[in-house]
């Protein structure tokens, strides 16, 4: 038993290994963002570990200074956090038998850890749900420590590490590029790109996100027969 | 704000993150068959979702003014490049932000 999670956790690291970068950077934005409002750096570090969804965090902060509007901070969370109801679809199958593992693997399912769950190759031979379990709680262990430290230490940091957060974009780049290149028709990828500038053109970048699911389920909706054939035929991961 | 209700503020925001990660699992637990819309969805989904966070990391990025997308088209540029030719997904991914940083710090330094 021992053996078996230890070598999943040699197996997992590697793929985090970007996301502690990201993750650390993006954390100690978040803690200094929060010291430079007048927070003690108990709030981004428990925000972060109860919360655990970045931008939201961020999204949060100004309504903890200014009138209380639970309703109102709870409709946005649920509009801002909508593509983890994707996620979720897209893991059914996956996280299916995790048994105690899965409400961990559920609510640390943030946008980078489902991108490497849903795409890594894990190697024959490791325990999948441990793999899995590994990148989540990796994860997570950055974002919350990166927060912590931002809280700290952050106005005391001289190392120019101005754009370090396009780490996250070649992260997933490099992803969509992955599923590009190993399935065998494009036809969703297209629509996701498609549907998502066209989106982005039409209501900007702070409301794009909800019209373009919108736009990206009728689409597939529409495609469902000639597309559920072509998936059908080829074996795509 | 007192810090009773910054607590429920928070506890608002966990509520519905929460909310968003565990619906499709409280919808169609484990032991019931998911009906095949869903495993449609399930399979052609994520190539969508992943084209959909790329367009999300690049949503600040404006042609007409400032920096033109020039460090981020160079930077991506570099990304698909290298990695259409190695596939090594840690090397394509320093690179590219190396190659961001460069943009931003030295070339296009306020």
């Amino acid at each position: 038993m021992k053996s078996k999670s230890m070598q999943a956790f040699k197996a997992a690291f590697p793929f985090t290994i970007p996301i502690f970068a990201g993750f650390w950077f993006l954390g100690l934005t978040y803690g200094i963002y929060m010291h430079a409002c007048g927070f003690s750096f108990w709030y981004p570090t428990l925000m972060a570990a109860s919360i655990f969804a970045g931008s939201m965090e961020f999204v949060a902060v100004p309504f903890l200074m200014g009138p209380f509007a639970p309703l109102q901070v709870f409709l946005l969370t649920l509009i801002i956090n909508a593509r983890h109801l994707f996620y979720g679809i897209s893991m059914l199958d996956v996280y299916k038998d995790m048994g105690w593992k899965k409400p961990l693997l559920i609510f640390g399912m943030c946008d980078e850890s489902f991108s490497i769950n849903y795409s890594a190759d894990i190697p024959a031979g490791v325990d999948k749900g441990w793999f899995m379990l590994w990148v989540t709680v990796l994860n997570y262990s950055y974002w919350v420590s990166g927060s912590l430290m931002g809280g700290l230490f952050g106005s005391l940091l001289t190392f120019n590490t101005s754009g370090l957060e396009f780490v996250m974009t070649t992260l997933f780049v490099v992803i969509f590029l992955e599923q590009f290149l190993k399935e065998d028709q494009h036809v969703s990828s297209y629509v996701g790109l498609a549907v998502s500038i066209l989106a982005l053109v039409l209501f900007g970048a702070d409301y794009f996100v909800l019209p373009a699911m919108i736009g990206i389920l009728f689409c597939l909706m529409l495609l469902r027969n000639p597309l559920a054939k072509m998936v059908a035929g080829g074996q795509n991961s | 704000m007192s810090l009773e209700l910054q607590i429920l503020t928070v506890v608002a925001v966990i509520a519905g993150t929460v909310l968003t990660r565990s619906l499709p699992f409280l919808i169609f637990p484990a032991g019931k068959p998911v009906p095949p819309v869903v495993k449609y969805l399930g399979r052609v989904l994520p190539s969508a979702v992943f084209a959909m966070l790329v367009v999300y990391c690049l949503r600040h990025v404006n042609l007409f003014a400032g920096t033109r997308g020039i460090p981020e088209m160079a930077a991506l540029a570099v990304t698909v490049g290298l990695h259409v030719w190695r596939r090594n997904m840690f090397l394509s991914m320093v690179a590219g932000t190396a190659c961001y940083m460069l943009f931003v710090q030295k070339i296009f330094a306020a």
